[in-house]
């Protein structure tokens, strides 16, 4: 993503029409952002009735009011997707490496039926399975509650599959087969050898999953009645949607929603450099 | 899906199961009474309602040792869905806030709890054409009526006056101003046909005498298409047609700018408007008067709904009599009313409480009509019945789609009318209901 100079000799001249191309996309992925970005700055008299792209006066009107909504509820809301996500996505990611690193090394009966069940499990949506799961744990009384919401999100079979092909690919046989020589117990060497190892990769899994449940919709709104235990997502969505007779939340909501993509901006500002060392370490590396 | 079949013929077998439940002891199994403690959720969406809940559980509710919590959902077609798998399950809330035409859809999926005998006695504080909404036309109450929208006619006072137009009263005369206001200023359009407020149309068909959905023996009978709408339709289609009227959707950034900048210079909307224009048209405050929707028969006074929800009682729900008893408070009392009105700012159902209080003064918008709720309260009066069934969210889609081509390309609405009535009857086919044709 850096300007840094490339192995290409001189100054090659720009292809045009994949620079277009590209710059198209960017414009199509950037003008929605660029557009929430100066919404939130306008007050409620202003958002529609002056120039879309004109920046407003009411961003901290707009944030205090936001902090006011119900006595700071939004706050509560951002905790609970923090949790959700944050947890949700450590687990995720434990379990990942635990069962990525068991499909990759080891030997067993039925492995590969395991891991063709694993990949029906990446091709179907998450969606599809949120009211059975409903359905599931409200025989054993678990709706409504932090737990209903983390407990589907913990087996990820994408991030199963991400760790396995990662750990595969990372940890040779031989790395195993010496600490196995040298006395070393199947967990030590996981913990203190592979682990290591498949670093990299766990953080891109971690990384997805901690997107993937902050921005996730369904499965809370299917699970929660309680809005004190609503993700972030859940909560705009109250304000938006408040009855045929009462209008729209617009300005809170806009606020609302740039506020909540900041979390995952820093995240991925400071975990970025994990990733740029993944790609140069694979390019070193014969 | 397979209780569908069952409990297809809704409104008239549940009046049988009413009438059977009048004499006997219950369906639901009720418990005994609302004696000990009881801690009841409620689903809703209102704002507010969670301080309205407050008042009760700090007053009449902690007497009777009833506490309700309110938890805050996002309304909508959604919301349905979501209260129908939580009821499922068995897990969903004692209460629930329900619009009126979602009622169907919750009783023909066993939802709501019959609370007839525990609130039926409110018959009289609410007007017919509201109350037969929440009876379904039996004998059995599934929910209390909680705020209504009657339609009414808003207009831009200066610009009428500017323009030199008569306030209509009946729906020749609308559509003579809306001419008169062409030919006098051709960028501007007195309103606009929104094919995306399938509510507003639907409100529209009421006043004209429409029955959407009825039930005769077991079966269903879909009268989308009948002549009383087909009127409505082809009134509003005609006007788009020649161009009297604006075509465009409502509730976008472009329409709150054409009724900010008076581009259109009325709108035909429901007794909860000043809200909606408070945030999209905040300048021209003070320039705008309400007056009853124009008629179809001159002299009389019938209105339709848009919008307006209730409270219900869950299927689920283990203290329904404790449940029913807080609906009844939250719905009748005047404590109670007042604050809805002030909390929630919706306009109540209960027509006690349609003047006076909260509502003596006109809303903040309308300051220059000082009598805008009590005009409001005779429009109301005037509510016609609405009859809804079990898939209005499909009917709702179809007018969505159907209208909108034939909006847009200002052709006959009779064919999109037709569209929606045979989308519906399908639906209503698939889902295992019989149909009568």
């Amino acid at each position: 993503m850096s300007t840094q100079p490339l192995a290409a000799p001189g100054r090659r001249r720009l292809p045009l029409v994949p620079t277009a191309a590209l710059l198209l996309g960017a414009l199509y992925c950037l003008l929605p952002v660029a557009w929430v970005l100066v919404a939130s700055t306008k007050s409620g008299s202003e958002l529609f009735s002056t120039f879309t792209f004109l920046p407003g006066s009411g961003f901290t009107d707009n944030v205090a009011d936001l902090t006011e909504y119900r006595d700071g509820v939004y706050w509560k809301w951002m905790a609970n997707s923090a949790f959700y996500a944050g947890a949700g996505a450590l687990l995720s990611t434990a379990v990942s490496a635990v069962s990525g690193y068991a499909l990759a090394v080891y030997r067993f009966r039925g492995k590969e039926t395991v891991f063709n069940v694993l990949l029906a499990g990446v091709l179907m949506p998450p969606v599809i399975l949120a009211v059975p799961q409903y359905l599931l744990l409200a025989e054993v009384d678990m709706t409504d509650s932090y737990l209903s919401v983390l407990l589907p999100l913990i087996l990820s079979p994408y991030g199963v599959y991400l760790a396995r092909i990662y750990a595969a690919a990372a940890v040779p046989a031989d790395v195993i087969e010496a600490g196995r020589m040298d006395g070393g117990g199947e967990w030590r060497i996981f913990r203190t050898i592979a682990l290591p190892m498949m670093l990299p990769g766990l953080v891109t899994v971690f990384l997805f999953q901690f997107v993937a449940v902050w921005n996730n919709f369904l499965l809370p709104y299917i699970m929660l009645g309680d809005d004190e235990k609503f993700p972030v997502t859940l909560g705009l969505y109250t304000l938006l949607q408040q009855g045929s007779n009462t209008p729209a939340l617009y300005t809170l909501v806009i606020t609302g929603a740039l506020l909540a993509i900041i979390p995952l901006i820093a995240l991925f500002l400071a975990i970025q450099r994990f990733w740029s060392l993944d790609l140069l370490s694979g390019a070193v590396k014969s | 899906m397979k209780y569908r079949t069952v409990a297809v013929s809704t409104a008239a077998a549940l009046a049988a199961t009413a009438l059977l439940s009048g004499c006997g002891s219950d369906d639901g199994g009720d418990e005994p009474a609302a004696s000990g403690p009881a801690s009841l959720t409620y689903w809703a969406w209102a704002p507010g309602l969670d301080k309205v809940a407050d008042i009760w559980n700090k007053g009449p509710g902690k007497e009777a040792g009833i506490t309700v919590t309110v938890k805050k959902q996002a309304s909508g077609d959604d919301l349905v869905t979501k209260i129908i798998t939580a009821a499922k399950a068995h897990k969903a809330p004692d209460l629930v806030q329900a619009e009126y035409q979602a009622l169907p859809t919750l009783v023909s999926n066993d939802v709501l709890a019959d609370i007839s005998e525990e609130a039926g006695d409110a018959k009289s504080q609410f007007a017919d054409g509201i109350w037969q909404q929440t009876t379904l036309g039996s004998d059995a109450l599934y929910a209390l009526p909680q705020d209504s929208g009657p339609l009414m006619f808003y207009y831009r006072q200066d610009l009428f006056e500017q323009y030199g137009l008569t306030v209509p009263t009946t729906w020749d005369e609308f559509a003579g101003t809306a001419r008169a206001l062409k030919e006098k200023a051709p960028d501007k359009a007195l309103t606009t046909f929104s094919s995306n407020d399938s509510g507003l149309f639907a409100g529209l068909a009421q006043q004209a005498g429409a029955k959407w959905w009825t039930t005769g023996g077991d079966k269903w009978k879909v009268a989308i298409d009948d002549p009383a709408t087909r009127k409505v339709a082809d009134f509003w289609g005609g006007l788009v047609k020649e161009g009297a009227i604006d075509n465009q959707p409502m509730y976008t950034p472009a329409w709150n700018k054409a009724l900010n900048t008076g581009k259109q210079v009325a709108w035909v909307s429901a007794v909860w408007a000043p809200g909606t224009l408070t945030t999209a048209a905040p300048e021209t405050k003070g320039k705008w008067a309400m007056a009853p929707l124009p008629q179809w028969t001159a002299g009389e006074n019938v209105t339709g709904s848009w919008g307006g929800s209730s409270t219900a009682v869950t299927n689920d729900s283990k203290n329904k009599k404790a449940a029913a008893t807080f609906a009844k408070w939250l719905n009748t009392d005047p404590t109670a009313l007042a604050a809805l009105v002030k909390e929630g700012g919706i306009y109540p159902a209960a027509t006690a409480a349609q003047t006076g209080g909260s509502l003596s003064k006109a809303p903040d918008y309308f300051s220059n009509q000082p009598g805008f709720y009590t005009e409001a309260a005779k429009i109301a009066k005037g509510t016609a019945p609405a009859a809804w069934g079990p898939n209005v969210n499909v009917a709702y889609s179809a007018f969505k789609d159907n209208f909108a081509a034939a909006a847009k390309s200002r052709s006959d609405f009779g064919p999109a009318l037709t569209a929606m009535q045979d989308a519906t009857v399908a639906d209503l086919k698939k889902q295992g209901f019989g149909v009568s044709e």
